[in-house]
């Protein structure tokens, strides 16, 4: 994706490729276990379901303003971008070499709904693999930083892994959660949450409401340019990883569900925060929306 | 899943230095293309994995319009569909041809 329109490429639409392309200096990109090798889920042609030649991920490593990162980036367009044994094993591979190679930071491109059904147990035992390796990449001073502004959202393992990140960068199409909106309509009818209510799922789950509690770091515009800055930004400013923090982080996460944990809607949780006219967040442009930000105390928090 | 492989000869080796390109996403309606510069150059082959069944012929045709127009000598192409329409098809092989040539 060379050309004039590199930087205003649009995050959501772009694929993983064109997102790595686009977002680390041209030309530095160099790919682990490419298309060409095929390591390919040798569970999906039991299903009778075509396979990906990169199983739905993207790893390798590259410069972003001259500094050296790994980065993994998911097709959220194949299979939801969803975890399977392959897809898990090639980034928890990336995280692992992170821990002895030390670059500056690990960038992951989530676009996931969450485990492939079709290979359930590979795929949990990935995610919880990924956040254990998260957990040695940063405890061994290496900054992860997730990028989250794909049509797949972060959705079920991949909300988890996120919440293991040191700094997490959203946009408005960003959608961080656990149980996805028709999960938890299955589950607990629609009267509990109506999926096809667009406006309540975004609300609910989306960038600006993770960015005003403080479970996002940056808001961002919906362009690889502006999460280039953020990346390169939360880089400079990831947190300790030691126990004190987390003990931190613990303790604000408790202070959120003893002051928000009776509220019926997220534009309660505004109001609560301090925010002026909570009816008004959904439609704010960025500039807006981040002096809003600024005079909100607990975007600030280190707490998912 | 079907298997289909279809070997052809061409008149010239496809231009350009590109050692492999990869285009398109594994998803309904679309396809991934992976075009890697391996054969002698007169010879192009295509294996095509699809989960929608009994369209042999009209991917031999897809193909055989692509080797006509492109004439991509040297390449070999492979490809995962997600049951993307013959239109579809064929504008990813040229896409992934002008990728290799760049």
């Amino acid at each position: 994706m060379a050309g004039p329109d590199r930087d205003c490429l649009s995050w959501f639409e772009a694929s993983a490729r064109q997102r790595l392309d686009a977002l680390l200096d041209a030309g530095t990109f160099r790919e682990a276990i490419g298309p060409a090798e095929r390591r390919m889920s040798p569970h999906l042609p039991l299903f009778d379901l075509p396979c990906a030649f990169d199983d739905g991920i993207v790893v390798g490593s590259g410069a972003l303003d001259g500094r050296t990162v790994f980065v993994a980036a998911q097709e959220g367009r194949f299979m939801g971008g969803a975890f399977g044994e392959v897809h898990g094993g090639k980034l928890v591979g990336m995280l692992r070499a992170a821990v002895e190679a030390k670059p500056e930071a690990v960038l992951l491109l989530f676009d996931t709904g969450g485990v492939r059904l079709q290979e359930a147990n590979a795929g949990e035992t990935a995610i919880a693999e990924t956040m254990r390796a998260i957990t040695e990449a940063r405890a061994a001073g290496v900054p992860v930083i997730g990028l989250i502004g794909g049509r797949a959202g972060c959705y079920g393992g991949g909300g988890l892994i996120a919440g293991t990140c040191s700094r997490l960068a959203v946009s408005e199409g960003g959608r961080i959660s656990v149980s996805g909106p028709e999960v938890i309509e299955t589950n607990k009818g629609a009267e509990e949450f109506d999926s096809r209510d667009r406006a309540l799922v975004w609300r609910t789950m989306g960038g600006k409401h993770r960015r005003l509690i403080g479970g996002a770091d940056a808001f961002c515009d919906d362009t690889v340019a502006a999460f280039r800055a953020a990346a390169l930004d939360l880089i400079g400013r990831a947190p300790a990883f030691d126990l004190a923090m987390l003990e931190a982080e613990q303790a604000r996460l408790r202070a959120r569900i003893d002051r928000f944990g009776d509220c019926r809607d997220a534009t309660e949780i505004w109001a609560r925060l301090g925010v002026n006219d909570p009816e008004a967040v959904p439609a704010m442009d960025t500039r807006a929306f981040e002096e809003t930000v600024a005079r909100v105390e607990e975007a600030r928090h280190d707490a998912r | 899943m079907e298997s289909l492989t279809f070997r052809h000869t061409t008149q010239k080796p496809l231009s350009g230095t590109k050692a492999q390109a990869i285009t398109g996403v594994v998803a309904s309606g679309n396809l991934e293309i992976l075009l890697e510069r391996v054969l002698p150059p007169d010879a192009f082959e295509i294996a095509i994995e699809t989960p929608i069944a009994g369209y042999g012929q009209v991917w031999e045709a897809v193909v055989a319009d692509f080797v006509a127009r492109a004439q991509p000598g040297g390449v070999r192409i492979s490809i995962n569909d997600g049951g993307a329409r013959p239109d579809t098809v064929s504008l990813r092989l040229l896409q992934g041809a002008r990728l290799l040539e760049a």
